[in-house]
């Protein structure tokens, strides 16, 4: 046994850890190997599925149809992503994701998720008060766009296709990738027009 | 069960705090406990995901909320190993120089007898209601929506019933629905306005309005 105190969470992982490997249960490097996996969880895929989404109208109806297919035809695909559906933010509707239970995140999209958005704050009150949370979040919607909150309680995993920003007719669809912000594709913010 | 993970219409928290350019980790550790579970699912195959969620919300009330996210991931982790026989308490208290809470022990769920659906009973446009169950284990069914009527907008395809997968009990596969919730059916007359919310419901769940 060890001492009476709560060990510190880096004494308990390392522990864990150590007695997986040492015991057999898991080889050596095998957590390395859920490293790399890891490494293609990453919200500058979803950026690169936003910026195609708004330059290739054909690959826009694909997204909105089947985006599990059309996130994979770029690469991303995995765990948490089984199953994408993508929400089209409109001029007249803004979408809004949110796990109130967990965490859930559409990983190959999105990545692993901020901390404010597993943080108690905002799985409780983003169902009960959207407008006021978005407003404290830097977003004003005027009452006539509907806020539509998506709550990840089964297995469906979304991503917020935003609406492209005035001012970037021309760009390529890198420099429009750079515009895009994770927290635009969960909801709470708009895509800056590029000053 | 009616946990304190349920948090969706909790009132009385504060305001959502971003973090600028915020890591993926903030310590190593969190790190490590994020492999650990993703390792003891998909390779060592000693829990599913469903188990894991629920180990976390078996977490006691106060640790849960004061536990930052990945402490609740290496809680839940950790509870499972031991429960499962993987890994020994002591051992690993031994290991750590300290104690280690675990989340507390499981209540299963009854089994309800069904047998897995041919084909999705709602179409989208259905008015359904949401049963206003109480089970002592593991639902994804938010207190918010329960006994509330809504609107299928969209019908997503067969997966394993977590009611019945985090208990060990026989698996079925049934469809989800997006449920689209009239903000006023869920939070009456004070309600946002235009500001309704779709939650995703296996069809156990749900009967017809």
């Amino acid at each position: 046994m060890g001492g009476d105190e709560i060990a510190s969470p880096e004494a308990r992982a390392d522990a864990v850890a150590e007695a997986l490997v040492e015991k057999g249960h898991l080889p050596e490097g095998a957590l390395d190997a859920v490293e790399r996996i890891e490494e293609g969880l990453d919200w500058h895929n979803g950026a690169r599925v936003v910026a195609r989404a708004w330059t290739d109208p054909a690959y826009r109806a694909r997204l909105l149809a089947d985006g599990t297919a059309a996130c994979a035809e770029l690469g991303f695909e995995g765990p948490q992503g089984e199953y994408i559906v993508v929400l089209e933010d409109t001029p007249e509707r803004k979408n809004l994701i949110v796990c109130t239970q967990c965490s859930c995140t559409a990983w190959p999209v999105l990545g692993l998720p901020p901390d404010w958005y597993k943080s108690p704050e905002y799985r409780a009150r983003v169902v009960r008060e959207p407008r006021r949370v978005l407003r404290e979040m830097g977003l004003e919607l005027e009452p006539e766009i509907e806020v539509r909150v998506w709550d990840t309680t089964a297995e469906t995993r979304y991503l917020v296709l935003p609406l492209r920003p005035e001012g970037t007719d021309g760009f390529t669809e890198d420099q429009l990738a750079a515009l895009v912000m994770r927290e635009a594709m969960i909801g709470v913010a708009r895509v800056p027009s590029p000053t | 069960m009616d946990g304190i993970y349920d948090l969706g219409g909790v009132a009385g928290f504060g305001a959502v705090e971003v973090e600028a350019d915020e890591p993926t980790f903030h310590e190593p550790w969190e790190a490590t406990a994020f492999r650990i579970n993703l390792a003891s699912i998909g390779f060592l195959r000693a829990y599913n995901a469903d188990e894991y969620r629920h180990a976390i919300e078996r977490m006691q009330p106060v640790h849960y909320l004061q536990a930052r996210y990945y402490e609740r991931v290496l809680t839940g982790a950790t509870t499972l190993l031991v429960e499962k026989g993987v890994l020994d308490l002591a051992d690993l208290e031994r290991r750590a120089g300290g104690r280690i809470p675990l989340a507390l022990p499981v209540r299963p769920n009854p089994g309800d007898g069904r047998s897995e659906p041919r084909e999705p009973r709602f179409r989208c446009g259905a008015r359904v209601r949401v049963r206003d169950d109480h089970k002592p284990g593991h639902t994804r069914v938010p207190r918010y929506v329960r006994g509330r009527t809504g609107t299928v907008v969209h019908v997503a395809p067969p997966f394993s019933y977590p009611d019945a997968s985090s208990h060990g009990l026989p698996k079925r596969c049934e469809a989800t629905y997006h449920v689209e919730f009239e903000a006023s059916e869920l939070w009456g007359d004070d309600a946002e306005t235009n500001a309704p919310v779709v939650v995703d419901l296996w069809e156990s769940y749900l009967e017809e309005a």
